[in-house]
């Protein structure tokens, strides 16, 4: 049996679920007195469940991001989008599979969709590099970008990886040069680009592919200009200060809709999506639909027009000189 | 006043009382001694003042401040700095080890400048550009709001007045004491680079010791011509972030200019002395369009 990930704050609920999951399997049809125990605790343990998810810190979303069971890229494409065809390579230089990269339908809109990809599993999590991009996947985006643009296609992408790869070879390919182009290219499509914050938000390597006319945030994404752990290396010099560090840095959805970066916070299930993911999906489908919907009726200059305004209009700057 | 009698008015202010000065330096009667941080060779400060702050015994290139550079790309007097009032406030309130305002007020300090950039109309062989230059003594000129909005005005000026824009770089990486706020300038002055270039007005980076992340993973290379300098450090990830995810030592040379040049992430390597002729013939070239005056 796959081991269950519990995550530290949420382990006290999970012994009790557990253990009321065992009192359940009993056969109480004897025993009413029992039965009415079951009950009550069942309750107590709907009320701690509460408790424990209400406000989760920001660290502790960190958590939930990253958890191994919470729906990727993959999950959301095979559940809401139709009539999918998978795209590969740069063309350049190879295929890196941290990136996906499809054609699809969602709810009646033909799209393209890209998103960075964790894998499942250890032997995935290899190929995928852990959904961290070499130079070549955002190259791969970029074919892809410039193919939406080109026939007419919506770009709906999904952010999802801890950043991109810092290693020798993404330096000697080119990786800034990479996520600057991505940018560049990303600010002008001429068609409607909605992004999804799924999961992790890390810094470069998720904005590259992570930004357009539409920012929808899970309650529990991050989105961060760079990792709890590694701000808290550097100011701190010490990585164990991530959960402080972590309330610093508004990387939260609600934190970003806040700062204007973000349309909207789209609430998870109790303790995460990967509690519930077909709500988690529902709900993805029908915003990005709406999205879509909205935005389809935009012409193209206006478009380009209203993204550029909204880039734009992100930062908070003083005046010297009156 | 020329370039280099500028640098050594300038360098002389700064170093007269300069304290920590290299114990051979002090028995000398005459002028001030620095020490090369490359070969570790005692150089006279008037002659690295001569030499563009170029070792003349290695070649290496001491970090110049942002106006030093203005000195050294614009025609003399040509320069108007414009927007210096952006400035950099604590959106977040950020603490973390010590308060963003106190890191603000020292780098303000410290460096004389209102923000980690600086930038301005000028021509340089005659062209009129804007000109901008990062200055590493400013929080090691990270990206947050300001420099954000800077850049981004440095390119709109440009594609308003039909100029175009050189800049000189240097940063850290996005400033991670503004957020989310700093990652997303480097979409915001990359959408604004991509509007000069639809415009066909030339942009040239030079890259300058050290460009790192989200400058680099920015504006910094979408430039239409590259130049770097000799010996810079530039990359996305940093040396030693990188050292740890791969638990091995880098090569010698990983990430400077020379490594770049020879990767096809560069135009050219130009040591700095150079580099003024250099942007003007390359202005020449990029202006007019290929057209000769
Ligand atoms: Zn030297």
């Amino acid at each position: 049996m796959k081991r269950r990930h519990v995550m530290d704050f949420e382990r006290p609920l999970v012994e009790l679920e557990d253990k009321l999951a065992e009192l359940r399997s009993l056969d109480l049809a004897q025993n009413p007195e029992l039965a009415s125990e079951v009950e009550s605790l069942a309750a107590q343990i709907d009320v701690l469940r509460e408790e424990t998810y209400a406000s989760l810190s920001p660290w502790e979303r960190v958590q939930v991001s990253r958890h191994p069971d919470r729906p990727k890229t993959q999950d959301y494409v095979a559940a809401i989008c139709t009539d999918v065809i998978e795209l590969h390579g740069d063309r350049t230089f190879g295929d890196d599979e941290a990136i996906l990269a499809a054609l699809a339908t969602i709810d009646g809109h033909r799209v393209a969709v890209l998103g960075h990809r964790k894998g499942k599993n250890t032997s995935e999590n290899i190929a995928r590099n852990f959904g961290m991009v070499h130079p070549e996947g955002f190259r791969k985006a970029m074919r892809v970008m410039r193919l939406a643009e080109k026939f007419g296609l919506p770009l709906v992408t999904f952010i999802d990886t801890p950043g991109a790869y810092p290693g020798i070879e993404a330096e000697e390919r080119g990786q800034a040069w990479a996520i600057a182009e991505s940018l560049s290219l990303l600010s002008g499509l001429r068609v409607p680009v909605v992004a999804v914050g799924i999961g992790e938000g890390g810094s470069g390597g998720a904005l590259a592919i992570g930004f357009g006319d539409r920012l929808i945030m899970l309650e529990n994404a991050y989105y961060s200009v760079i990792s709890p752990e590694a701000c808290a290396s550097i100011l701190h010099k010490d990585a164990g200060k991530a959960a402080e560090v972590a309330s610093c840095l508004s990387m939260t959805a609600t934190d970003l809709v806040g700062l204007g970066i973000a349309d909207e916070v789209l609430p998870e299930p109790a303790g995460g999506a990967h509690r519930a993911p077909e709500e988690v999906f529902g709900a993805v489908r029908a915003r990005v639909a709406t999205a879509l919907r909205e935005l389809g009726s935009v012409g193209s200059d206006e478009l380009q027009e209203r993204r550029y305004a909204r880039l734009r209009a992100i930062g908070v700057i003083g005046s010297d000189e009156g | 006043m020329s370039i280099s009698d500028w640098f050594k008015a300038r360098e002389a202010r700064r170093y007269t009382s300069a304290k920590g000065a290299p114990a051979r330096g002090a028995d000398l009667p005459d002028g001030v001694w620095v020490t090369c941080d490359s070969c570790k060779r005692i150089v006279y400060d008037g002659q690295l003042a001569e030499n563009f702050r170029v070792c003349p015994s290695c070649g290496h290139h001491f970090d110049l401040t942002a106006h030093q550079r203005v000195e050294l790309l614009a025609d003399p007097g040509s320069f108007t700095e414009f927007d210096a009032g952006v400035t950099s406030t604590d959106p977040l309130g950020f603490v973390a080890a010590k308060p963003y305002v106190t890191s603000l007020a020292s780098a303000r300090e410290r460096s004389g400048l209102p923000e980690a950039v600086v930038c301005g109309r000028a021509t340089i062989g005659g062209h009129p550009v804007v000109l901008g230059a990062m200055d590493f003594r400013f929080i090691g000129a990270s990206m947050g709001s300001a420099v954000g909005e800077k850049v981004t005005r440095t390119f709109e000026v440009a594609l308003a007045e039909r100029r175009a824009v050189v800049l000189s770089t240097a940063s850290g990486g996005a400033r991670m004491q503004e957020g989310m706020l700093s990652l997303m300038q480097m979409a915001k002055t990359s959408a604004a680079a991509r509007r000069l270039a639809e415009e066909r007005l030339p942009y040239l980076s030079v890259l300058t010791n050290p460009t790192m992340g989200g400058v680099t993973a920015s504006f910094a290379v979408l430039a239409d011509v590259i130049l770097a300098e000799p010996g810079a450090l530039v990359g996305f990830a940093g040396p030693r972030v990188i050292e740890q995810t791969i638990k091995q030592h880098l090569p010698k040379g990983f990430q400077t200019s020379e490594f770049l040049l020879e990767h096809g992430m560069v135009d050219e390597v130009v040591p700095r002395g150079q580099l003024p002729a250099r942007v003007t013939l390359l202005l020449d070239y990029l202006v007019r369009g290929g057209e000769v005056a």
